[in-house]
């Protein structure tokens, strides 16, 4: 069945800010997660430059033979990206539901440092809700 | 900071009309908006009970012009002189007005005559509000404890309102109750009015 295995947000200078593993493969140490966020911000970086279409934003799909990738990126360069099983349906949907829990439980915490590490009680509680809600709609089609 | 902000389109504000006004106010304005005054008081003060103390302070502010306005606009200028009459107009028309709906429940202490609890679920202002573990019991709440005790001081009915996290079992997430205890004066005035 459809499931993720991760989920990475980084800041717009490439640091990892939150990461959360949700499936038993793929699961990494903070170093490897700290160093596989530097390295999808570096790949991004270089692939907006590399395209070769215009007006191109970075990578959105990565597909590889035991997993796919899909990244989102704000209008202020932070990156929500999620490791999934390969062809896993509304993953853009999904990032978009996170980015909006991001943008409420986060930003509006006057104790959130911004670009700094997520430590929001709320934010945990709510993107584990949309991702259970998530997988009982996925499980339900 | 909060209630200083004049928009100035009469040459004298008092010859303004008070309209009934924007009923409604984007959540999200008003959150951010919050989340800078706490981030703004934090940055002003050494301790936790001093930020609280600061929250509370413009919550005051906000409490005493709230009362005023609302015995214009809801209770056609009436006072209340009755503590259950004040404790009523808080929990209901206050509430309303600000948060868009009536407070879950309104009780009296049981151990000490001179307390009352305004109760919610979650109290708007900390609706996206996460309390980091190092900061202990602090409530943003203390911004509507201040709120009421603006209200109820400007009525002249003095007392001493706090927030606090009430831990419910069978929820993640506590309650929070507003703790209102009443100067000595009110309850012999509520005494003597029988």
């Amino acid at each position: 069945m459809a499931a993720i295995y991760s989920l990475f947000i980084i800041n717009k200078s490439g640091g990892l800010i939150f990461y959360k593993d949700y499936g038993s493969a793929g699961r990494m140490d903070t170093n490897d997660s700290l160093r596989v966020a530097s390295l999808w911000h570096s790949m991004h970086a270089i692939s907006q430059q590399l395209s070769p279409t215009v007006g191109c934003s970075g990578i959105e799909l990565l597909e590889a033979d035991a997993f796919d990738l899909h990244c989102f990126q704000s209008l202020t360069g932070t990156k929500f990206f999620v490791v999934c099983e390969p062809g896993t349906q509304h993953m853009e949907a999904l990032l978009k539901v996170i980015y909006e829990l991001y943008t409420d439980y986060v930003l509006k915490n006057p104790f959130y440092e911004m670009e700094m590490p997520i430590r929001c009680e709320l934010f945990d509680l709510n993107l584990s809700q949309a991702l259970q809600k998530d997988r009982v709609a996925l499980l339900g089609r | 900071m909060i209630g200083v902000g004049k928009i100035k389109q009469y040459s004298n504000v008092l010859d303004k009309p008070l309209s009934k006004g924007k009923q409604e106010v984007s959540l999200s304005a008003f959150s951010f908006l919050f989340s800078e005054l706490v981030q703004y008081n934090q940055t002003q003060v050494d301790n936790i009970a001093e930020l609280e103390r600061r929250l509370e302070d413009a919550g005051y502010s906000v409490g005493a012009r709230v009362l005023e306005l609302l015995c214009h606009r809801e209770k056609g200028n009436r006072r209340e002189t009755r503590l259950l009459g004040i404790l009523s107009f808080v929990h209901s028309t206050v509430w309303k007005v600000l948060f868009g709906k009536v407070a879950d429940s309104l009780e009296k202490g049981t151990e000490h005559e001179d307390e009352y609890m305004i109760s919610e679920k979650e109290l708007l202002v900390n609706r996206f509000i996460s309390i980091p573990k190092d900061m202990g019991t602090f409530n943003c709440g203390a911004f509507v404890a201040g709120i009421v005790r603006g209200v109820l001081d400007s009525a002249g009915f003095p007392a001493v309102v706090t927030a606090h996290f009430v831990p419910v079992e069978g929820q993640q997430r506590p309650r929070t109750t507003i703790l209102i205890k009443f100067a000595e004066e009110v309850l012999r005035r509520e005494a003597r009015l029988g």
